[in-house]
């Protein structure tokens, strides 16, 4: 199959590739897999106290579209609030990336760990306060 | 075709359920190779001869989802109607991600330190863990036909036999 330039570019050259401190009640952790392909991925995202997200990490074994895909939102999440990072749809990481439709699934997996993140964070958040 | 033929036990006479005779499984399929092979239908029709193909191509499909436990399991749960690879379904259970991962990272320092012996060693560990799960998956779809619960465990199977899968392929890559 023909991988487009930015899907080989992001494969090639992954960025933010690695982890956070999974403790550290700053950090969010998102854990998704695809059972069609055996994908899996570990997003992880650092929020400062004003809810902007100040970094994040991705560590994926499938194929060139998941790496690709996570690598992409990892550069997307930097800068933005944890509420603009939910609102992130698959449809415009796959656009983005240019996957055909049997890729589709890779930028599914991408925005499900983006919201498992954000859900990770929010939990460490009302535990904090309810602390 | 009609469904009965198209039905992947029928077709090897085996009883629908997941724990199967896997010599039966092999000798029926023999039996159909060697019905439907090209040789005996040089002088057939056309009719025959792509009746026979079909039936060569299909009992091969079926052949190899059977065999394969993960493939069988899923097989089993479409004939319920459940798709256990949808799309859609990402989530899985945290602590069997974090395992993944681990097995994932494993398997990569292992690729990058050429090291075939631990790969053999992370290779037996987990088919020990699939054995296990084939035999919840023995108990849950042909005593408790529980198809929700054994949707689960197939979806662990369908990864562990992907890992399983690539380590094959690396130890095969370096030997």
């Amino acid at each position: 199959m023909a991988y487009s330039d930015k899907v080989l570019d992001h494969y090639e050259n992954p960025r933010n590739v690695g982890s956070l401190d999974k403790n550290d009640p700053q950090v969010g952790t998102g854990m998704v897999g695809a059972p069609a392909c055996g994908d899996v991925m570990k997003l992880m995202i650092k929020v400062n106290d004003d809810g902007i997200i100040e970094d994040a990490k991705f560590k994926t074994y499938g194929c060139g579209s998941a790496i690709a895909s996570s690598s992409l939102v990892t550069e997307w999440l930097k800068g933005r609030t944890i509420e603009e990072a939910y609102a992130i749809k698959n449809s415009e990481i796959a656009e983005e990336l240019a996957l055909p439709p049997v890729k589709i699934h890779c930028s599914v997996l991408a925005e499900d760990a983006i919201k498992a993140a954000v859900a990770d964070i929010r939990a460490k958040q009302a535990a904090k306060e309810s602390a | 075709m009609s469904n009965a033929q198209n039905d992947y036990f029928q077709l090897f006479a085996l009883p629908e359920q997941f724990n199967i005779d896997t010599k039966l499984l092999e000798a029926n399929f023999r039996k159909i190779q060697s019905a439907s092979h090209p040789d005996r239908f040089v002088s057939a029709g056309a009719t025959e001869k792509l009746a026979s193909m079909q039936l060569a191509t299909l009992s091969n499909e079926a052949y190899s989802t059977l065999k394969n436990a993960a493939r069988r399991a899923k097989y089993l749960l479409e004939k319920h109607g459940i798709d256990a690879v949808a799309d859609t379904n990402t989530a899985l259970p945290m602590d069997f991600l974090m395992q993944q991962m681990e097995w994932r990272e494993l398997l990569e320092d292992a690729k990058a330190a050429k090291d075939i012996p631990a790969m053999d060693k992370l290779l037996s560990q987990l088919r020990a863990e699939a054995k296990a799960l084939e035999s919840e998956l023995s108990e849950l779809f042909d005593d408790k036909k529980d198809y929700a619960a054994a949707t689960e465990v197939t979806r662990k199977l369908i990864f562990i036999d992907k890992v399983c899968s690539d380590i094959q392929q690396a130890i095969e890559y370096l030997d």
